[in-house]
């Protein structure tokens, strides 16, 4: 008698599949194919040129917006690793189950309003008139100028990713094996080389989660850099909605999106690769 | 008992129900009828109630707006849209020749405008006519010079353009994001004024590049109409280039410190006209919204749009902001003789038509502002 095919989990795996062969592969086929098209008073249309590849890859600007990206998203994400990270361990370690509850509770309500009206919140919060100068100048400090500078900019990240690296560090430190952290006390390891040789490496996947979701939500945001960093200097999400307004050049907004995605990837996957990496 | 001068009675109701039974019929139909649908492309502000809710009433229409934000914008929504879209497209000046081309425009007859109660100067106005045929019809416009907080500089250190290079205003220069204002200004400070600041060669190009990265460590940031605002608003920016009064005469209102002046260099005035839709089949009915728009009663709403101000080409425009609003018509120098008025100015060749570049593509000045915000 011929063996039964396994359909339930298939089943079970289809809208996935369904989802992200519509919502994701699809739209990335079409994008990377808009890359080569042509725009011709206004419209476009498709083509296989290299111009728009040629053009933007050539040109100083591009390469600028690039860098400052990368180096935008990566300060972002160490920095709301190393501060998200005494306030998880405190809620894995340090709290009752029912704080922790209530603790990932709040770090979820920020989510509920709009991260735009959040970040024009910053802008009154960070102006030179605002409130925070006025508590500074109290002390005989500042004015200090935050808005539209790399500092303004940083904020709105971390608004965007803090709340998530505390969620998703808390978990992995929370599920870390309390045997192993008392084995490592009882055969004489101090608090520091318990924390650095036990607690991160066992939970040194939730930890590359955070930093990586930090930096890729940093990475393609727009409103941080635009509405508290003043465009200055744009970075690649901006450079996106510059081409498009500049002659509906989306062809060459799709290039700069195809090299943000290859970048995602590459970080991505080098996380993967550290997360789940056999150790020697 | 009821003390009412006026007791409502079994009788009175019946002759009252009855009464408006009888008189209902008698309502004009116009009224009863769904309102026509006009559909216009636009600037943000223009289809707003403060602009055409009188219009509607009186001709029982619905205006239904698309906003675009810029002239690309604008030329691509009309292009990814069959024709009759749109049945009234308000557009930049600059961009009529483009739409006229491109044929998204209909034709238009001069004989149904005020064209006699235009200031002579924008009677002909450059791209709107094509050998005497009539394409779009100017119906407001606005001046670009220096924007300023007037806590920080005096009227005089803001008539030239050099003020953008003041101390007072280092790391709080900001510019509004499109590099045509921008770059229009810093080319009339480097003196190309004849015959236009966008129709330079190719060493006055180079000379308004280098000129314009020399501004780079005053810059505080680039902004968009919402951000221009802000900044201007909260004092972050101290001084704006490539705005005007139509976001410092909407922050005034809000008591603002801020103003705008026609420095001694020139000034660029953005123009704004209307057309008709290509394959539309409301000419008539937008034929009439323009003739209000051009009378002084429309002229009257659109100085005072609530979106951002503007400035009137009809002399009937003029007399009537002086008389419905003087205090209005002094600040934005609707008064002949007045020191900022916009035909003195242009008479004095101090005002420029905003242009698309002449001898250099628009990419190559769109190239450069890209590689100047990253500098």
């Amino acid at each position: 008698m011929p063996k039964r095919l396994p359909v339930y989990p298939y089943v079970w795996r289809l809208p996935l599949l369904i989802w992200q062969g519509l919502f994701f592969v699809g739209p990335l086929i079409l994008m990377v194919a808009m890359s080569f098209w042509l725009v011709r008073n206004y419209r476009m249309e498709p083509a296989f040129v290299f111009d728009n590849w040629e053009r933007m890859l050539g040109r100083d600007y591009f390469w600028n917006a690039y860098f400052i990206t990368v180096w935008r998203a990566s300060v972002a994400a160490v920095l709301a690793s190393l501060i998200a990270f005494p306030a998880s361990f405190t809620l894995a370690f340090r709290v009752s189950e029912s704080a922790r509850r209530w603790a990932i509770f709040f770090l979820i309500v920020p989510f509920f309003t709009s991260y735009l009206v959040r970040i024009y919140a910053w802008q009154v919060l960070l102006a030179e008139s605002g409130p925070i100068n006025a508590v500074l100048g109290m002390v005989g400090l500042g004015p200090f100028t935050m808005l539209n500078s790399g500092f303004g900019a940083t904020v709105g990240y971390l608004t965007l990713v803090l709340p998530l690296v505390v969620i998703l560090q808390t978990f992995s430190l929370a599920s870390v094996d309390r045997n192993l952290i008392e084995a490592a006390w009882n055969l004489g390891a101090n608090r520091r080389a318990t924390l650095f040789r036990v607690i991160i490496p066992a939970a040194k996947v939730g930890l590359i989660l955070g930093l990586v979701f930090a930096f890729i939500l940093s990475f393609g945001d727009f409103v941080s850099p635009f509405y508290l960093g003043g465009s200055k200097p744009p970075t690649l999400s901006i450079l996106i909605i510059d081409t498009t307004k500049s002659g509906q050049q989306w062809p060459r907004a799709a290039v700069v999106a195809v090299m943000m995605i290859v970048t995602l990837f590459v970080v991505a996957f080098a996380a993967v690769g550290a997360a789940y990496g056999r150790r020697k | 008992m009821s003390n009412s001068s006026f007791t409502l009675t079994r009788r009175r109701l019946l002759a009252g129900a009855a009464g408006a039974a009888l008189t209902a019929p008698m309502i004009n139909r116009a009224w009863a009828a769904d309102p026509v649908t006009i559909n216009m492309l636009a600037w943000y502000g223009h289809a707003e109630p403060d602009m055409v809710s009188e219009f509607e009433a009186e001709n029982n229409v619905k205006f239904v707006p698309k906003y675009y934000a810029g002239g690309d914008n604008m030329l691509a929504l009309i292009a990814q849209s069959p024709p009759g879209t749109y049945d009234i497209i308000l557009s930049d000046a600059e961009f009529v020749q483009q739409l006229n081309a491109a044929g998204y425009i209909e034709q238009m007859d001069p004989s149904l405008f005020p064209f006699d109660d235009f200031w002579p100067e924008y009677q002909k106005f450059p791209g709107h006519w094509a050998d005497d045929e009539l394409w779009s019809v100017m119906v407001r416009f606005g001046l670009l010079g220096v924007s300023y907080n007037t806590d920080t500089l005096t009227r005089e250190e803001a008539m030239s353009y050099n003020a953008f290079w003041n101390d007072k205003v280092t790391g709080k220069l900001g510019h509004f994001d499109w590099h045509l204002p921008n770059l229009g200004q810093i080319s009339l400070l480097m003196g190309n004024n004849d015959p236009s600041p966008f129709d330079i060669d190719d060493a006055a190009w180079d000379a308004v590049q280098e000129k314009t990265l020399s501004l780079k460590p005053q810059v505080g940031g680039y902004f968009d109409y919402g951000g221009t605002f802000a900044s201007l608003k909260n004092g972050e920016m101290l001084a704006m280039a490539g705005i005007g009064d139509w976001i410092t005469g909407v922050l005034q209102k809000d008591g603002a410190p801020v103003a705008s002046v026609i420095p001694e260099e020139g000034g660029i005035q953005w123009t704004e006209s209307y057309s008709i839709g290509k394959g539309t089949d409301k000419q008539e009915i937008v034929n009439k919204f323009i003739q209000y728009m051009l009378s002084p009663r429309g002229q009257v709403r659109s100085i005072q749009m609530a979106a951002y101000p503007g400035l009137s080409p009809t002399k009937s425009g003029w007399k009537a902001i002086q008389e419905a609003n003087p205090a209005e018509a002094e600040r934005s120098g609707l008064i002949e003789g007045h020191d900022q008025s916009p035909i003195k100015l242009l008479n004095e060749k101090r005002i420029f038509f905003r242009d698309i570049p002449q001898q250099q593509s628009l990419e190559d000045w769109n190239d450069f502002w890209s590689e100047y915000k990253t500098a």
